[in-house]
């Protein structure tokens, strides 16, 4: 290729074609409609923020927490039945206390994080492969789409017979609940891409690993997140329907098999107090991780998350 | 590297490297082009038998109607259509700009024009320092940071613009660039390219419906017919001096040039599906 250099804006212009410009004129005008045109970011106050998205949820916790009080109080049903918030913020402090929650916790954290991990490695190959290849898009596509429909508890029993009392049973009824989602995930986020940028691509070059690279997986990135963060959740569901189904003492001990003692036992508050800790998983890694991903990414690209003013 | 699409009447379309360098006389040879679209119901004709030579560091605007086969014309040339017949020789891969700046909306200012920087073989280390270079060059000194979205829709086509030249290719094809800007920023910008144009030495083919336009920016105005595109007729404009849109000389040649346009469009008066 010829080695043309290119010339800075402030050198001397030269006539070319019965043409020449002046300079300063034109660029005082720029200047002018660039200050126009001044970008300015509103930030609203962090108390403001705060009070906005922080205490209303804290707020319809306590309006939940005093409507049960008030049913307990009022005896619809017998202690056993309705415990008191109470006692089952009583039984999860004695596990707490114990030690127990941390290891239940973990037990079911780390069996779902794992299960998450190898499902967003193969739902993003799967995914990329569908988005890319027509004929795969044609006959898999749809399977994809109705195995996201499938409760993935239907998957225990087969999985359990094929698998056995392992753990392996566990990640696969996590893989077949998760990995649709995070496929879909990424499909329809690549089918966001403007057309015109697959132009661009071939414009400047990037040839196919370039464009699935810098343009493609980039382009699907906020599409993909949503799948990631659905595939979270249909993957911690799926986790807690296998662990309530598969309780042997082989395995480590889980959330799903705490609340199935909670229910051997006939212990109310045990039961409960499992389903709060199995909400604060789901939820925590929700607010914790996924919304500030996908708010920080939609940011970056002058774009609102769904739902936000 | 040069894009040679040998033919015989149909669709051959091979691209090779060309084997002997284009000629010095000309950067674009548009020779004999058809494009024949066959996937509708009926074959659409876009182009029949176009021949359009583009000098090195000639300004050529192209004017015609809408189904004139101009973005056509331009995607055959930048190589990312191959023609029904005839030969496209140009001197190496066109830089192309479009009516949207279609600039990535996850990258900065600066790595937009740093990707097209990357991919024309600019070593890593030096990427920052010429992206910021190419901005200063369309007057964006010191935005390389800002996001696509910071920026206003001149400033955004000037960043395209900075990216097409980051592609260091002596021919730029621009699709009719400005069309969608107000007129005091698409006013400006006219500037600009004449500048860059004049300070690069680039081969520029320029796509618009705006006569005016064509002609204030032009050295020569190719006008094409519409269904199917072919060349009807050009002029040649020779205006002394700094021009404008407003510049009298430019109106007396956009008013010839519009009659000629307009006795193009009046034909199409009884086809179908008008």
């Amino acid at each position: 290729m010829p080695e043309t250099r290119m010339p800075s804006a402030l050198e001397t212009p030269r006539v070319v074609g019965g043409q020449d410009y002046e300079p300063a004129d034109a660029a005082a005008v720029n200047a002018g409609l660039d200050a126009l045109e001044t970008h300015t970011e509103v930030t609203t106050p962090l108390i403001r923020k705060f009070g906005r998205s922080v205490v209303p949820p804290f707020l319809a916790i306590g309006l939940f927490v005093g409507i049960w009080q008030w049913a307990f109080s009022m005896k619809f049903k017998p202690d056993y039945v309705l415990p008191s918030p109470g006692t089952v913020f009583t039984t999860l402090g004695g596990l707490f206390a114990s030690g127990r929650a941390f290891e239940v916790v973990w037990t079911s954290l780390s069996r779902g994080v794992l299960g998450f991990a190898m499902s967003a490695v193969i739902g993003t190959l799967l995914g990329l492969a569908i988005a890319r290849n027509r004929w795969l898009r044609a006959s898999v596509g749809p399977l994809i789409t109705g195995l996201q429909s499938l409760p993935s508890v239907a998957w225990v029993p087969p999985a359990l017979l094929v698998f056995g009392l392992s753990n392996t049973t566990y990640y696969a009824v996590v893989l077949l609940g998760a990995v649709p989602s995070m496929a879909n995930g990424l499909i329809s986020g690549a089918d966001q891409v403007p057309p015109l940028f697959s132009r661009v691509g071939e414009v400047l070059g990037l040839g196919r690993w370039g464009y699935i690279r810098h343009i493609l997986l980039p382009g699907a990135l906020p599409g993909y997140l949503a799948g990631l963060r659905q595939g979270w959740a249909f993957a911690w569901r799926s986790l807690m329907a296998a662990e309530l189904i598969v309780t042997t003492s082989k395995l480590g001990f889980g959330l799903g098999q705490l609340m199935d003692q909670g229910r051997s036992l006939s212990e109310m508050d045990l039961m409960l107090a499992a389903i709060i800790l199995i909400f604060a998983i789901g939820v925590g890694i929700e607010v914790l991780l996924f919304r500030p991903l996908e708010r920080a990414v939609l940011h970056s690209r002058g774009l609102r998350p769904p739902g936000r003013r | 590297m040069a894009i040679v699409i040998d033919t015989a009447g149909i669709a051959t379309g091979t691209v090779e490297p060309a084997t002997a360098p284009v000629g010095q006389e000309y950067s674009v040879v548009v020779d004999g082009v058809s494009k024949i679209y066959r996937t509708g119901a009926k074959p659409v004709q876009a182009l029949d038998n176009v021949t359009l030579k583009v000098k090195p560091g000639e300004f050529v605007s192209l004017v015609g109607a809408s189904g004139c086969g101009k973005s056509t014309l331009l995607n055959l040339i930048a190589g990312l259509d191959q023609p029904t017949a005839g030969t496209i020789t140009s001197a190496s891969r066109p830089a192309l700009m479009f009516q949207e700046p279609a600039l990535l909306p996850w990258l900065s200012a600066g790595k937009n024009v740093e990707l097209a920087l990357k991919y024309a073989g600019v070593p890593r280390g030096e990427l920052a320092g010429r992206a910021d270079e190419l901005l200063a060059t369309v007057r964006l000194a010191g935005t390389a940071r800002r996001r696509v979205h910071e920026l206003s829709g001149g400033q955004r086509q000037r960043v395209a613009m900075a990216r097409a030249l980051a592609q260091n290719s002596p021919v730029l094809l621009m699709d009719e660039p400005f069309a969608a800007l107000d007129a005091i920023t698409r006013d400006v910008l006219h500037d600009e390219l004449t500048r860059i144009w004049t300070a690069t030495g680039l081969s520029v083919v320029f796509v618009t419906h705006n006569v005016r336009e064509a002609v204030r920016l032009g050295q020569r105005v190719v006008l094409l017919s519409s269904h199917p595109g072919r060349v009807v007729r050009e002029w040649a404009v020779d205006i002394q001096g700094h021009r404008t849109i407003e510049h009298p000389l430019v109106g007396d040649l956009a008013s010839d040039i519009t009659v000629s346009l307009r006795e193009e469009i009046a034909r199409h008066a009884g086809d179908k599906n008008a």
